[in-house]
């Protein structure tokens, strides 16, 4: 008995995704990125000089991630606005992803603050988020090796598949692997999983993800190029 | 694999897009080489002079340079000096030695010459490694602002502003009758003999930094100047 996705989805297919650059005017940069229910804005701010002053990296600039989650963001229940425990940990992990993609030696001792807003969720915010940030980061013309695109895949039953929605996600017995990379290069920025998986499936898995970056990677990029009225949707 | 060029000059392109393979061509600015290929590290559009492939940036902070004529703001004043901002990562310093040729006197209230929110037009003398950045006020045409209005533009549209020899900016200066100074951090100030002119003025600017990359730009800017003044321009011709 195969797996049959709720929303009629092929095993490789993503939700619809959606993408806008240039959507905060006060921010340097800023991009909307929407795949399904999920959507998660970005808004870069700096470089800017760094304070509190220990804070200072005097060989490199500082990269700031801040994820947050609205408080009627997802289905049901009110959460406590403000940071919590997971909010943390997914900036760090954010912070860490979109890294190895810039370079900021040229701004010593200043921060770029990204701020990731996620006003409505359903799984997949934190890829859907560095997706966001990378386009941000990018049109707030800081420097990077490549863009980064992120997505999730995982195994519900025996089934490999990409891009998990919610009741996917949280499928009993299941796993889920959100996956960043540099679409170019294929190198793995985040790699993170809930629950079990076989080695061969893994790396099925890993595959799968590689494409869907690879095609985010082209919606960024059209995105980016809309903002100056070329390149097609 | 092929050698050559794969995006075109005048390219809109973005971090991560191959602009070249093989060996054949350069990287310049805003790009990189990583083994056969000349990637892009930043969003900008391509420029291809002979051999080397550059960007020319879209956006991002002002980065400051030795010589640039700039505008900046005060917002300290500390005992031999004045601090600065300058719409860039950091903050620039105005010595007492550069910021004036009377004789001050020791422990003197050095307001009294530049205070708290003061715009004025500098020339940037010197930047370290770690982004000092040293300000002037000696040299033509460097003075403190004390009226008209301050607007901001991403510093990198800043050439297209001023256009080639200054062009542009001398046909807004003719249509509108304003005196405007451009900073190269991509502040201007502006003043004219009524706000309606400095508003035309203005939205003339703003027209420029929405379209900089597109080309034919001169000739909109007069049309709208002419739309907007009933004056009959001519653009000034460069060699």
């Amino acid at each position: 008995m195969t797996y049959k996705r709720e929303d009629g989805r092929k095993q490789t297919e993503t939700r619809p995704i959606d993408a806008k650059v240039g959507v905060v005017a006060n921010a340097v940069g800023s991009a909307m990125f929407r795949i399904g229910k999920t959507i998660a804005y970005a808004a870069v701010y700096g470089p800017r000089e760094l304070y509190p002053k220990f804070l200072q990296d005097p060989s490199k600039g500082v990269l700031r991630c801040n994820y947050n989650m609205m408080p009627f963001a997802s289905s049901g229940e009110r959460s406590r606005p403000g940071p919590n425990r997971r909010a943390k940990e997914i900036s760090m992990v954010t912070e860490k992803a979109l890294l190895p993609a810039i370079d900021l030696s040229k701004f010593p001792n200043a921060v770029v603050d990204v701020f990731i807003e996620l006003p409505q969720c359903d799984a997949g915010s934190r890829c859907a988020g560095i997706c966001a940030a990378s386009m941000a980061l990018a049109d707030a013309g800081i420097v990077m090796k490549d863009l980064v695109s992120a997505v999730a895949v995982g195994r519900v039953e025996d089934q490999i598949l990409v891009d998990l929605n919610y009741i996917e996600d949280s499928y009993e017995g299941g796993a889920d692997i959100p996956v960043a990379m540099m679409p170019s290069t294929g190198k793995v920025t985040l790699l993170q999983m809930d629950g079990v998986i076989k080695k061969e499936q893994l790396k099925k898995a890993l595959e799968l993800a590689h494409e869907t970056c690879k095609h985010i990677y082209e919606v960024q990029k059209s995105a980016l190029k809309q903002k100056f009225g070329v390149g097609s949707k | 694999m092929t050698n050559g060029l794969i995006a075109k000059d005048k390219d809109i392109v973005v971090p991560g897009e191959v602009l070249a393979t093989g060996l054949d061509y350069l990287p310049g600015y805003g790009t990189y080489r990583a083994g056969d290929m000349i990637h892009a590290n930043m969003l900008g559009l391509t420029s291809i002079e002979g051999r080397t492939v550059k960007l020319i940036p879209l956006s991002g902070k002002y980065i400051p340079k030795t010589g640039d004529v700039i505008i900046a703001k005060v917002f300290d004043v500390t005992f031999s000096g004045w601090r600065a901002e300058v719409n860039s990562a950091y903050t620039a310093l105005l010595s007492l030695k550069e910021g004036t040729s009377n004789f001050v006197e020791r422990g003197a209230d050095l307001t009294q010459y530049y205070t708290f929110g003061d715009y004025m037009v500098c020339r940037i003398v010197n930047v370290t490694s770690q982004n000092l950045i040293d300000l002037t006020m000696r040299g033509p045409g460097l003075r403190k602002l004390s009226e008209g209005r301050i607007m901001t533009i991403t510093p990198c549209k800043v050439p297209r502003v001023i256009g080639k020899k200054g062009s542009m900016i001398a046909m807004i200066k003719d249509a509108t009758e304003c005196q405007i100074i451009v900073g190269q951090n991509g502040w201007i100030w502006m003043v004219g003999l009524d706000g309606k002119k400095e508003a035309i003025a203005s939205q003339a600017i703003k027209l420029i930094e929405r379209e900089a990359h597109t080309s034919g730009l001169t000739e909109r800017v007069k049309e709208f100047l002419e739309k907007e003044t009933g004056k009959k321009l001519t653009i000034a011709e460069s060699e």
